[in-house]
């Protein structure tokens, strides 16, 4: 670690919160439609879809339209997997993509995961990454964002019954949002490298006479929205770490700073939407303080480097580079790995399955802590309200009071569905890697030995049921049992999560505010700061901790001990 | 039903046709008029050939040479359907070793490389030169590296390393603003500055 590095990841995350203001602010005219001089537009596009923003869904109705939105766009990019060969844009002349790859990728896209059992330049044709996942990318953070208004409006008022229109909060988030930023964002990319033609690739003759054909395409705008919409899905096989995926050091600070800034800035917009700016404070704190945490630790682990190769006789000067790029450095890499796992980004700067043990634990281990730190867009702040409800109900139960939060009183129904939403990500997660560790037909997929073989195939589940999409990418994933089950965990991942999340909403909208007594535990401050973080820490720990200490705790264990597989 | 089905298809298909081809083809016809250079990749072009692209690297293996990180990415192997050998800087299926830390396999082949670079004893050899890197396509490698290699390349051109050496002080990118990232040598601009030497 190094005073250079130190200041990178200061300067970048500075960077992150300061943008997080305005965007906070400009998220809450969003949710509330105050759209100053683009509102008559806003209108205009409205009411040409058929919606009517003013008239308000129950929970139940936000839902189904939320399920209906997303059923559209799986089918959709199904097909458009499905047909690639027979369809245009296709320059590369791939085939269609195989049924099961095509669901295990049409699901991922959707539920914002963006899993990847495929490597972009070698399976996919132009018009599937532009107008299938792509398209999906904006769609699904649109989504997430448009849940995390329904939610926040529920603390806004009392005796509520509609939790607003989910078409109306999609298409503004879209449209005022998602594709200004990223048309914005593209074209930086492409000056700082990202190529954006619809050529399939260039060819060139080496100085050494070979002949190298070097895979082209129109990588910048999905590069954008890739970041900003926490979606993590590359356009080449290895994400970000591809030099036309991520040129530079300038580039990957950019990306860090979009996959971050929505998430930590919802926080901020949710205490605009609350009418108090305090809470939303403190919930962004906890997810400043566990990325900060979730650096420092990736950060000492990978530039202290691997003693094994030391020990081969390697200059520890740059730590452990086997799986990294030059361009970036350990301290970018880092930040990288903690924004990009806590946030539920899942695109990469270095390659996780080669990083030292404990490197390696900790963006599993910020995906299990149940993606909120700070969470992909939208998801993250119900999410971490989620565990906020959480946190007052074990206050309320050590004074004997009924918990409430932000004057709603939280009582069993919402206790019960709050517990059956965070009981989703463990239940998916250790149930099929469980399974999958005895199936040899799961097994077949594991291409190591010893511990570390555990830890590809739990990150695997802890990925796509965390929505995340980064992957430990020796496991084989592409298999009917792989491809499935992942797609099942992602699926209840996003929507078994949702549906008690909006439920007690539903609940908790229909009830009246209460002013603050003096007993009340007020939702913010350090008091309240460190009591959410130690549920999250203390619910997520015991829950994962006895497969951790299976997987890269063992395998940081015997690598100390010299030993290898 | 149809109260769902009509905004539904909508915004779907709408956003389809607006986020999915309208925009990346206005942003491709600005990138392509405004940085076409960048837009098609950085290609770098020698006496009318383009002899590869600048962001990119490429395998390079004579002692004349400057050589880049070892690539673990591989091609479709003709003798041996539905299998595949290895082919260092495939720029058409970028890969990395996605060997883990325990693994023998990469310790087995770190040892060789330090070996092979002549480390084996010796002076601690620079990471990323027996490493594989995370792209396939690493452009760069550390100046450590670089420096190391300078009187190799030298005896095999029959070139003053100083000149050599002066060479790669001249190819040698600081941080990006002073701050961000990490000090590198670009492996193909620095083998075309060295053919220019006469």
């Amino acid at each position: 670690m190094t005073l250079v590095g130190w200041a990178q990841i200061a300067l970048v995350l500075g960077a992150v919160l300061a943008l997080a203001v305005p965007a906070g602010r400009w998220l809450a005219a969003l949710a509330t439609g105050r759209l100053g001089p683009l509102a008559r537009l806003d209108a205009a596009i409205l009411r040409a879809a058929g919606v009517d923003a003013a008239q308000g869904q129950d929970w139940r109705g936000y839902l189904l339209a939320m399920l209906a939105c997303n059923a559209a766009g799986f089918a959709l990019l199904y097909a458009i997997l499905r047909l690639q060969g027979v369809l245009p844009l296709n320059p590369q002349g791939f085939d269609g993509v195989p049924p099961w790859l095509a669901l295990n990728t049409a699901v991922s896209f959707v539920t914002n995961t963006n899993w990847q059992a495929y490597s972009g330049e070698a399976a996919m044709s132009h018009l599937s990454q532009m107008a299938g996942l792509a398209v999906q990318n904006f769609l699904s953070a649109a989504t997430g964002i448009a849940l995390a208004f329904a939610v926040s409006r529920a603390f806004a008022g009392g005796g509520l019954r509609a939790l607003g229109n989910f078409w109306a909060d999609a298409t503004r988030v879209t449209l005022w949002l998602l594709l200004p930023v990223s048309l914005v964002a593209a074209l930086a990319f492409v000056a700082m490298g990202v190529p954006q033609t619809l050529a399939a690739s260039a060819e060139a003759t080496t100085l050494e006479g070979a002949r190298q054909a070097i895979a082209l395409g129109p990588v910048a705008f999905q590069l954008a929205i890739k970041h900003l919409g926490t979606n993590g899905g590359g356009f080449f096989g290895v994400n970000s770490l591809h030099p036309y995926e991520g040129p530079s050091a300038l580039a990957t600070a950019l990306q860090i700073v979009l996959q971050a800034v929505i998430p930590f800035a919802l926080c901020l917009a949710f205490g605009r939407l609350v009418g108090d700016r305090r809470p939303g404070r403190a919930l962004l704190a906890v997810m400043v303080g566990f990325v900060l945490a979730g650096t420092l630790a990736v950060y000492a682990a990978e530039a202290a480097g691997n003693p094994l190769h030391l020990a081969a006789g390697l200059d520890p000067a740059l730590g452990n580079m086997e799986g990294k790029d030059v361009r970036f450095g350990q301290a970018l890499a880092a930040l990288f790995t903690a924004t990009t796992t806590g946030a539920s980004c899942g695109a990469v700067n270095a390659m996780f399955d080669s990083f030292t043990p404990l490197g390696g634990l900790v963006p599993l281990f910020l995906i299990q802590l149940g993606e909120v730190l700070p969470g992909g867009v939208g998801s993250g702040l119900y999410g971490m309200l989620v565990f906020a409800l959480l946190s007052v109900f074990v206050a309320g139960l050590m004074v004997g009071r009924t918990p409430e939060y932000l004057g709603k009183k939280v009582q069993a129904r919402e206790i019960k569905l709050a517990m059956l939403a965070v009981l989703v990500l463990p239940a998916t997660i250790l149930g099929l890697a469980a399974v999958s560790m005895v199936l040899p037909m799961a097994t077949a997929s594991i291409p190591g030995a010893g511990p570390h073989g555990l830890t590809e195939m739990l990150y695997a589940y802890s990925s796509a049921a965390g929505n995340n999409g980064s992957a430990f990418g020796g496991l084989a994933a592409d298999t009917p049992w792989l491809d499935g089950t992942l797609a099942l965990a992602m699926m209840l991942g996003r929507f078994a999560f949702v549906v008690p999340v909006l439920a007690i909403a539903g609940s908790l909208a229909a009830k009246p505010r209460m002013p603050e007594g003096p007993g009340t535990l007020p939702a913010h401050g350090p008091l309240f700061a460190g009591l959410l973080a130690g549920v999250i820490l203390i619910l997520g720990g015991l829950q994962f901790l006895p497969s951790l200490a299976l997987g890269p705790v063992a395998e940081h264990v015997v690598m100390r001990a010299g030993q290898t597989f | 039903m149809a109260a769902i089905l009509r905004p539904t298809l909508t915004l779907v298909l709408g956003a389809t046709l607006l986020l999915g081809v309208a925009a990346p083809l206005a942003v491709t016809g600005l990138a392509q008029a405004v940085m076409p250079g960048r837009a098609n990749g950085g290609l770098i072009e020698r006496d009318g050939t383009v002899v590869g692209a600048g962001p990119i690297g490429q395998s390079f293996t004579g002692a004349r040479w400057f050589h880049g990180r070892p690539s673990a990415t591989t091609e479709s192997d003709p003798a041996h359907p539905g299998q595949t050998r290895a082919a260092p800087y495939n720029a058409s299926a970028s890969a990395a070793s996605q060997l883990g830390p325990t693994s023998k396999a990469l310790l087995d082949a770190v040892t060789e490389r330090v070996a092979a670079a002549g480390g084996a004893g010796g002076d601690p050899v620079p990471a990323d030169a027996a490493t594989a890197s995370g792209s396939g396509l690493d452009p760069h490698i550390s100046p450590a590296n670089a420096r190391r290699q300078v009187a190799r390349v030298a005896a095999a051109r029959g070139l003053d390393p100083a000149r050599v050496a002066a060479l790669v002080e001249a190819g040698t990118e600081g941080r990006e603003f002073g701050l961000l990232g990490e000090p590198r040598v670009n492996v193909l601009r620095l083998n075309l500055a060295l053919d220019a030497l006469r």
